[in-house]
């Protein structure tokens, strides 16, 4: 059953590939190419950081931290000109996953608000050691001059069709990889962690070193989508590090909604679409953010995909059977248990 | 590293008292800011991560009552006073919606306020730096000790948030108040239970956390520059204060800011570039060893 889905996915997968490669020939503007390299990139801090808040209940407030690591590893790396693209990618990806494992071992002992303030402070050491190491990262200018694409197998980047299908390519395989995490049996330790993290300490399982693990997968691919964004740019910000970034990501989440995988980037693209027109129309980019999100917290109470797929879900039981009570019942249920579990962790 | 320009410092007495007076401002302005945050989420159980933007608005309305009215009184009643009443306000309107609910939403209601604050000062002030300018009344000669030159609004600014420390202090261990509070954080629901208004209560204790960051913020006015990112810096800071202190602890928030007023103070001269490093290399150290805090109580 599990071999039948994972064949199920990588049809999916498959299917998803050849639309992106093909969007480009149906609409050959170049804007539209750009935004979906820009959404790639934030789709996948964005996914990468669902496996911890959205499967795993870990609310990280400083995952951009390791999309700045990949952003900056990978531009260092090629400015140096020693290595090739895929070396450094790989050598990202390992780095990043290490930083991850030093922070994560320190954090992911602590209880929810304490992690998050925690991935906080850590995200904004980082921003400040890029900020003060001129020398290496040029401060707050960035990491100019570029950063060079030698070919690598016949392929070239400096070609804007070749960086288009190569960043898409590298989409597909991380979302293949994220689906295979979270369908496996691992995926459902993490929910059960999520769920009630006590009983399955009872039951056997290391919590800690389950968070550990995922904590360092998020990392690391939470890194891809920061060389996306090095090669799209040619460059690296000290803004992605910066909290306000995973501020964004965080509220991808929250737009796109937890419980559908692909969630996440269904808000990376509403965001990144609200961004650009609020950007023409006004300068007070954050005012309007930020009255967007109370909108959503404080009206809708969950994200919007998540508010649409609830919806979809109690049409389809209404239609199914006249069973009105069934679903309040089951609501209460889960909320006095995770009170009961708050009582009894303070 | 420079250790030989600490070293240096250390074997002048009069260096020595001009950087522990600067590290004693620091730490009282973080003891003011943390012991509200601490408070907060002793009691709420919530973490406010807006109180850096608390203290800004505390700042700015401190600047605003100065340009007015010319009174430093009346500014720091301004910060302090009108930053109470804007906790309150946003506890009773915003916050209280989501109490109970998942972390995630608390985190965005407060990156909402981040957000919507920092833009609105821009839109009243400018982006630019700000300067409030020092008060008349502390217009007088720097006091002398043992050679150290110690201004004189270091001394009142001092003294003050001591004071306020040990009101505090005394207002949480000895008041009634202070008990149903103490209570309130150990057990809400029995507290509710014997007809305390928990609602009303939380508001108190949201306006009175939120009252301490508006008053450093008022204090921190006419020595530091007025900008819309003032807070953020402030909130990780206080935020490393109460972890190292431990979470909900007044005496704890207090040694912990002297320890990180003074690592900030002499740091700042034997290794200048890395002294947010040592922060959090304290409070790494701190959180091996104690995960609850010095002064915390356990978290399990």
């Amino acid at each position: 059953m599990w071999a039948q889905s994972s064949r199920r996915d990588l049809a999916l997968a498959a299917l998803l590939l050849i639309a992106l490669v093909a969007l480009p020939y149906i609409f050959p503007h170049p804007a539209m190419r750009d935004f979906i390299i820009y959404v790639i990139a934030y789709g996948l801090l964005a996914m990468s950081l669902n496996l911890l808040v959205g499967f795993t209940g870990l609310v990280s407030f400083g995952h951009a931290a390791y999309f700045a690591s990949g952003a900056y590893i990978f531009g260092l790396l090629m400015q140096s000109g020693e290595v090739s693209i895929p070396v450094a990618m790989l050598a990202t990806v390992g780095g990043t996953a290490l930083l991850a494992l030093v922070i994560g071992a320190i954090c992911v002992r602590l209880h929810e608000i304490y992690f998050a303030f925690l991935t906080l402070a850590f995200q904004m050491f980082i921003h400040s050691v890029i900020l003060t190491w001129v020398s290496l990262t040029g401060g707050d200018q960035g990491l100019m001059g570029g950063i060079p694409r030698p070919p690598f197998l016949g392929i070239d980047l400096g070609n804007s069709m070749t960086l288009y299908m190569f960043c898409v390519v590298l989409f597909v395989i991380c979302l293949v990889i994220m689906r295979q995490i979270v369908q496996s049996p691992f995926g459902y330790t993490l929910r059960m962690i999520r769920d009630n993290p006590r009983r399955a300490n009872f039951l056997g399982v290391n919590v800690v070193a389950m968070k550990l693990a995922i904590f360092v997968i998020a990392g690391a691919i939470a890194s891809v989508g920061g060389i996306v964004m090095a090669l799209f740019v040619s460059g690296a910000y000290p803004e992605f590090a910066f909290w306000t970034t995973s501020g964004e990501a965080i509220f991808m989440i929250m737009l796109g909604g937890t419980q559908l995988f692909l969630g996440p980037l269904v808000g990376a693209i509403l965001l990144q679409t609200l961004n650009h027109f609020v950007t023409i129309y006004t300068e007070h980019h954050g005012l309007v953010l930020g009255i967007v999100i109370l909108i959503f917290v404080l009206g809708l109470r969950r994200g919007l995909a998540d508010y649409v797929y609830e919806l979809i879900q109690s049409r389809k039981a209404a239609a199914a059977e006249p069973k009105p009570r069934a679903e309040p019942a089951q609501a209460t249920f889960t909320d006095e248990t995770r009170l009961a579990d708050k009582g009894a962790n303070t | 590293m420079e250790l030989e320009a600490l070293t240096g410092c250390l074997s002048s007495l009069s260096c020595t008292v001009t950087q522990i007076s600067t590290g004693l401002i620091i730490g009282m302005l973080l003891f003011l800011v943390a012991s509200g945050l601490s408070l907060i989420f002793g009691v709420l159980g919530v973490i406010n991560f807006a109180h850096g933007s608390f203290y800004m608005i505390g700042a700015y309305f401190a600047f605003i009552a100065y340009q007015t009215t010319q009174s430093f009184t009346l500014a720091i009643l301004a910060g302090a006073l009108g930053v109470g009443l804007f906790g309150v306000v946003f506890e009773r309107l915003f916050m209280s919606k989501v109490y109970g609910r998942d972390v995630l939403m608390q985190l965005l209601v407060c990156y909402a306020f981040i957000l919507i604050l920092d833009d609105v000062v821009k839109i009243l002030f400018g982006g630019e730096y700000k300067l409030m300018g020092m008060p008349q009344a502390f217009a007088l000669p720097p006091f002398q000790i043992g050679g150290g030159f110690i201004p004189a609004y270091y001394v009142f600014m001092i003294g003050i948030s001591f004071a306020i420390g040990v009101l505090l202090w005394f207002g949480i261990a000895q008041t009634r108040f202070g008990k149903v509070v103490r209570a309130a954080a150990i057990n809400p629901q029995m507290v509710g239970a014997l007809g305390i208004n928990t609602t009303m209560l939380y508001a108190m204790v949201f306006g009175l956390g939120s009252l301490l960051a508006g008053t450093a913020g008022a204090l921190a006015a006419p020595i530091r520059t007025l900008t819309p990112g003032m807070g953020l810096s402030i909130l990780i800071e206080s935020f490393i204060v109460t972890v190292i202190g431990g979470m909900g602890s007044i005496v704890g928030a207090f040694i912990a800011a002297l320890l990180i007023g003074m690592t900030r103070a002499f740091g700042s001269m034997a290794f200048p570039l890395f002294v947010d490093g040592t922060m959090f290399a304290i409070m790494a150290i701190v959180l091996i060893v104690k995960p609850s805090g010095l002064f915390g109580r356990p978290v399990h």
